[in-house]
């Protein structure tokens, strides 16, 4: 027996309340450790160090949104940018390889972001010095898809599983006919590639209604400087025939679209070098037609700005909680000590000394703190195990319960600190306890 | 009785004092000892004023003494919980009085077992808890199996880990006795220890208190009120033989 065992079965004596004056701290520190872990994921994500890339390429608009829609799949994309511009960025001297992706639809069960791009896609690293592993193979034909894990874990496909498209996001209800086959399944990434379903450009072009109108398209040829040839100019002077539009037929054909029709919503590009990556993102940039962001930064600015204040207001609002509970404690503990003066009382008449009694005080009001604390870090991870799915839906933002951040192992010398100093007056009381007094009472 | 006082270290406690010899085997000498309480007006209300008592080594005696006689403040300032006004506590030749606050609560835990009338058990700790406590604030550690082994000897070996509201007065009066004799004390301090307990628990508690007192050569100081338990022990004293306040 020593003073923690006493400690303990002098909690145990008032069960109820000190339980429920634990549970308060856990209340806090469940609330706090939800917000750290989910914040911790969120600024993880966010804060990628690197790409595989060095610039993302769009249309002129928000370099946050643009990264938002493009790399992380959170934000509806932009306007269009004309393949041709594609084809023009990918023979520029700085240029190593350029991807296009096309993006904007969803997938009908469970919807996940399609992204519709080109074999190369998956070349490039998802992060630095990581490159994609996939089960199964990479994009061939057009109807073919590569799915991230967290897709096929959710949707339950596999190599083979046959899936449709949502038109323009989840919240239409446009399913278009033509079905795309699981060939790949690419390995976790911790990325948003996990919940992403990757298709051939080729037949994302091809699904009816996804080829721009041919007046559009020469519209926005113009707008970009390219030359229009004179048999679009002429297509699209041409009044729509009734019984044109491809609505309803099969995809055993090409719609065949001429280059100048195609589109694609942002362009990754990898430079030869670093530096030239400045280069020609600084030429692009200067170009009304597109922008060029290389996407660290736009993200770094988004978590300064919001992310950290967001956490900053909710562990400010948690610490709040914590110090609620805390409070209870004390007052659970000071009202308990007019039941405990005899008890005191017995305990020094049989020797202890009056520090004996103070540190008894203090290591049970401490291990509340301390029990509350490990109660409250399980609760915590229990929240975000039933909170995650939620956010994914909502937000597309894959949180894994058993993520660990650093700072919840600040959280029990902090508590040790507070169970400390909640317990510091009652012991106080229990050090100025008259001996004879108590045993009289 | 004359004494000497010398200066002396005493490892158990971990202070030097002065410690007076005696030349018999003194238990307890109470020399010239006083005690008042202040009153709400400023006054103060004489309780004790002891010029001499002595106890010998393994002596067992009663103190009879009427209700608000001083019985229960004596036995405090023997143990060290109250402070006299002067005069000194002599036990084991150690002054008590003289040891500092954290020093005279070491001795205590070491040197004295006290059974109270109301037995003071912790009523979460279990039997065998409520003895190891007593041995927890000694500073020499626990001994589960010396704990085990008195319960034993007081009739409690099957009741261990019940609580004291699992067990019936005599039964708790014996674990006090059991928690009061867990230190090896050489002064045993009863405070009207049968005064709770029906008569026929009296004259066990009785004899269990006196006999194991004598087997482990433990001086025994018992405060009551009642004749009939005095009549049991050769020496009997009245407080108010030799405590007489108003002369203070």
């Amino acid at each position: 027996m020593n003073l923690v065992t006493i400690a303990i079965k002098s909690i145990k004596q008032r069960l109820l309340s000190s339980s429920l004056t634990a549970l308060s701290v856990a209340l806090g520190v469940m609330l706090m450790v939800g917000v750290l872990v989910i914040n911790g994921v969120v600024s993880d994500l966010f804060s990628q160090p690197s790409f595989g890339f060095h610039l993302v390429v769009g249309p002129k608009g928000s370099d946050l949104s643009l990264a938002l829609s493009a790399i992380y799949r959170l934000d509806r994309p932009g306007e269009p940018l004309p393949y041709l511009f594609y084809k023009e960025l990918k023979e520029h001297r700085a240029v190593e390889k350029a991807v296009p992706i096309a993006i904007g639809d969803v997938t009908e069960q469970g919807g996940f972001p399609i992204v519709g791009t080109i074999p190369e896609f998956f070349d490039l690293d998802y992060a630095y010095n990581k490159p994609f592993r996939v089960r199964g193979e990479y994009l061939k034909t057009p109807w073919d898809a590569v799915i991230g894990s967290r897709v096929a874990a959710t949707n339950g496909w596999n190599i083979g599983s046959e899936f449709k498209l949502i038109h323009g996001g989840a919240e239409s209800d446009h399913v278009h006919d033509e079905k795309f086959r699981v060939v790949g399944v690419l390995a976790p990434t911790g990325t948003p590639n996990d919940r992403s379903v990757f298709v051939s450009l080729a037949g994302f072009w091809a699904i009816s209604g996804h080829e721009k109108p041919l007046k559009e398209a020469v519209d926005r040829l113009e707008k970009f400087r390219y030359p229009v040839p004179q048999s679009l100019r002429d297509k699209a002077e041409k009044p729509k025939k009734v019984g044109d539009a491809h609505a309803g037929h099969d995809h055993g054909h090409d719609h065949e679209l001429l280059d100048e029709q195609k589109e694609v919503t942002a362009i990754f590009v990898r430079t030869k070098s670093t530096a030239a990556s400045i280069g020609l993102a600084g030429e692009i940039n200067e170009d009304v037609r597109a922008m060029a962001v290389n996407p660290i930064f736009p993200m770094k600015r988004l978590m300064t700005m919001i992310v950290d204040n967001i956490k900053l207001m909710l562990l400010t609002l948690t610490s709040l909680i914590i110090v609620v509970s805390a409070v209870s404690i004390f007052v659970s503990i000071y009202n308990s000590m007019a039941d405990r003066r005899r008890e005191i009382g017995i305990m020094r008449a049989l020797g202890a000394r009056r520090e004996t009694v103070f540190t008894i005080i203090l290591a049970e009001s401490a291990l509340l703190c301390l029990g509350g604390g490990v109660i409250g870090l399980l609760l915590g991870h229990g929240l975000v195990a039933v909170a995650s799915p939620i956010i994914e839906f909502r937000s597309g933002i894959l949180v894994n319960p058993l993520s660990f951040e650093p700072l919840e192992l600040v959280l029990f010398p902090v508590l040790l600190v507070v169970g400390s100093l909640i317990g510091f007056l009652p012991g106080l009381a229990a050090y100025r306890t008259d001996v004879a007094a108590a045993l009289s009472d | 009785m004359s004494g000497r006082f010398n200066s002396a270290y005493w490892p158990d406690v971990g202070v030097r004092f002065t410690s007076i010899t005696h030349g018999g085997g003194m238990s307890l000498v109470l020399d010239n000892l006083k005690k008042s309480y202040r009153e709400p007006g400023g006054g103060r209300i004489p309780v004790l004023n002891v010029s001499r008592f002595e106890l010998q080594t393994a002596e067992q005696v009663a103190l009879i003494g009427s209700s608000g006689g001083g019985k229960t403040t004596l036995l405090n300032v023997i143990a060290g919980i109250t402070s006299p006004d002067s005069g000194r506590v002599v036990i084991d030749n150690v002054d008590v009085t003289g040891l500092n606050e954290p020093s005279r609560d070491r001795f205590r835990a070491l040197k004295i077992g006290f059974v109270f009338q109301t037995f003071n058990l912790l009523p979460a700790f279990s039997a065998l808890e409520n003895v190891l406590l007593g041995m927890c604030f000694s500073g020499k550690g626990t001994d589960s199996h010396r704990a085990t082994d008195l319960l034993t000897r007081v009739g409690l070996g099957h009741r261990l880990q019940h609580r004291p509201p699992q067990l019936s007065v005599g039964e708790q009066q014996r674990v006090a006795v059991a928690r009061a004799l867990a230190n090896h004390p050489s002064l045993l301090l009863a405070d009207e220890p049968t005064a709770s307990v029906d008569i026929a628990n009296q004259n066990t508690i009785l004899e269990l208190i006196r006999d194991t007192c004598r087997e482990n050569n433990v001086s025994l100081l018992l405060v009551t009120h009642s004749p009939d338990v005095a009549a049991r022990f050769d020496r009997i004293e009245k407080l108010s033989d030799f405590n007489r306040p108003a002369n203070n």
